[in-house]
């Protein structure tokens, strides 16, 4: 069975926080056109601030992933460092235990961070949000550990479905947060958050396959 | 960008650092450096705590004060405060009495502020909230629950905080938020956008010779873009908006505040104020108390906000009440 080594955290982390670093005016661009345009700085500062905190390059994947999720609920502020804060925080809580993370175990933690994060918003699938990202990244894992897909093909299933879930955001209307106050006038631009949340996902599922042991 | 800037990325530190030296007799630093304290702490009263993102001023942190907030939290420039800023606010303005957190109805303050309230919890500090929901443009009647808290706050902590300042419990405090929010209405209107600094250019348009009837704090696009008209015909149009939405009627008594979006010359609010007085006048709602100047503000915006509240013998009282912040003094 495939699985990756929790200890081995550094390059999935550092990957994350690279790609949000590269798409910093990216992301700040799609958010002004229907939101302030402040989403690339903000997740920029977060995640950065995350990385200069770092002292070693050594760290569990699940440290990692609480640490970050506590400096964008302490540092951040906004709608994203709760929400982010939340899903990372119940993510690294679920592996804390773990040595290796196999696929059901994966499942499991971004199974927990979708979870926690509907605890803190009433946002629904198709309500242009993170969420129609999040959520069928883990439906496709789910469906995959069910199946028994190797790993390494469940993660890029997973990527496969989350930006499928990010482009449909395009033709949704909002109907949470401040883009939701637009009502028509929000359809036809991707989703700012839903965006990151595929980056996220996609950075987090490359560094996991190149990190993949049997 | 014709601003005054330090830097862009520290712009909010830099802010609080300026107002925390200027009003020294008025505020002082939380423990938290996202936090602005009272310096009149009287003992044995309930905690009235705001907070909301940064470039409103005076709102929020001008609004700390003798019988007004005892602690506000600071966010990022148009961004919600932090958790851990909100349950430092509670903490500070705390005297175990509990605490009243009265904010505005934006997602990202929902979230952080119910995420301070179960941390409070846990340190034994009791939390009540009020969120306002003031902006008729916001949301239809109903969806009230929708609605986004404009300059109609000020209201709210006025009356929140000058029944807090007169002994009241808790659930007094929140009943006394409760009915301000409940009985006032507002709109703006934006005739000019605003730049965030670390974005460098607007995010919205408002063409020149337009006006965008109620526009939110943000940028938020209102209910429709109209050829610019002149102050009478403004009056009318926001005055034809609110009234009915509560509705207010002849022989109401209420408060009028107008405020400037930022960068709308305080001589033009007075000129919408005259034409509002009339429109009031013809339909026969008495005027008990106004305040028109730059309240509540969304960085160099420019447009106004028009907020009435209508009054009963309680909220005069308490309307009246001695307040002494940056933003708001009343003797």
């Amino acid at each position: 069975m495939e699985y990756i080594r929790n200890k081995n955290g550094w390059p999935i982390l550092m990957a994350m926080v690279r790609a949000i670093q590269e798409n910093k005016t990216y992301l700040g661009e799609i958010d002004g056109l229907i939101g302030d345009g402040d989403h690339g700085a903000n997740m920029n500062k977060g995640f950065s601030l995350f990385a200069s905190g770092l002292h070693e390059d050594e760290i569990s994947f699940s440290d990692g992933l609480n640490e970050l999720g506590m400096v964008l609920l302490n540092e951040i502020g906004g709608s994203m460092g709760p929400i982010y804060g939340t899903i990372f925080m119940e993510m690294g809580e679920q592996a804390e235990a773990l040595d290796k993370i196999t696929l059901n175990d994966f499942r499991n933690m971004l199974e927990a961070g979708l979870d926690g994060l509907k605890e803190i918003v009433e946002a629904q699938p198709g309500d242009k949000t993170l969420i129609d990202t999040l959520s069928p990244a883990v439906c496709s894992l789910r469906d995959s550990a069910g199946k028994q897909t190797s790993f390494g093909e469940a993660l890029e299933l997973m990527e496969l479905a989350a930006g499928e879930g990010k482009d449909a955001t395009k033709d949704m209307t909002a109907r949470f947060g401040r883009s939701s106050r637009l009502g028509e006038r929000s359809r036809g631009v991707l989703d700012a958050g839903a965006v990151s949340c595929f980056i996220i996902l996609q950075a987090m599922a490359e560094a996991m396959v190149r990190l993949l042991e049997s | 960008m014709q601003r005054i800037i330090k830097n862009t990325d520290t712009m909010v530190e830099d802010m609080l650092s300026g107002f925390l030296k200027a009003h020294k007799e008025i505020v002082a630093g939380g423990s938290h450096s996202r936090v602005v304290k009272s310096v009149h702490m009287e003992p044995d009263k309930v905690g009235v705590v705001t907070g909301g993102g940064s470039g409103h001023k005076p709102a929020f942190i001008g609004y700390v004060g003798r019988n007004l907030c005892d602690a506000a939290a600071v966010g990022e420039i148009f961004s919600s405060p932090t958790a851990p800023a909100f349950l430092n606010a509670f903490e500070e303005a705390d005297r175990g009495k509990g605490v009243a957190c009265l904010y505005g109805n934006y997602s990202g303050d929902n979230m952080n502020v119910k995420m301070a309230v179960k941390m409070a919890k846990k340190l034994g500090i009791e939390v009540r909230t009020v969120v306002a929901n003031d902006d008729v443009a916001s949301a239809p009647k109903d969806q009230k629950e929708k609605r986004r808290g404009v300059a109609g706050e000020i209201f709210m902590w006025k009356i929140g905080g000058a029944k807090a300042a007169q002994g009241g419990n808790l659930d007094d405090v929140v009943q006394a938020a409760e009915k301000a929010v409940g009985r006032t209405r507002s709109i703006g209107i934006g005739l000019s956008p605003c730049t965030l600094p670390s974005v460098g250019h607007p995010n919205f348009k408002i063409e020149e010779g337009t006006m965008e009837v109620g526009i939110g704090h943000h940028g938020e696009p209102g209910i429709e873009v109209l050829p610019l008209e002149d102050a009478a015909q403004m009056a009318k149009r926001m005055t034809d908006i609110i009234l009915p939405d509560y509705p207010f009627t002849a022989g109401d008594e209420v408060a009028v505040l107008v405020s400037g979006l930022g960068a709308t010359p305080v001589m033009e609010l007075y000129i919408l104020y005259d034409e509002i007085v009339k429109e009031l006048q013809q339909k026969g709602i008495r005027i008990y108390k106004s305040y028109v100047g730059n309240y509540f503000t969304s960085l160099e915006m420019t447009g106004a906000t028009l907020s009435v509240m209508k009054l009963d013998d309680e909220l005069k009282q308490l309307l009246d009440y001695p307040a002494e912040s940056v933003g708001l003094k009343q003797f």
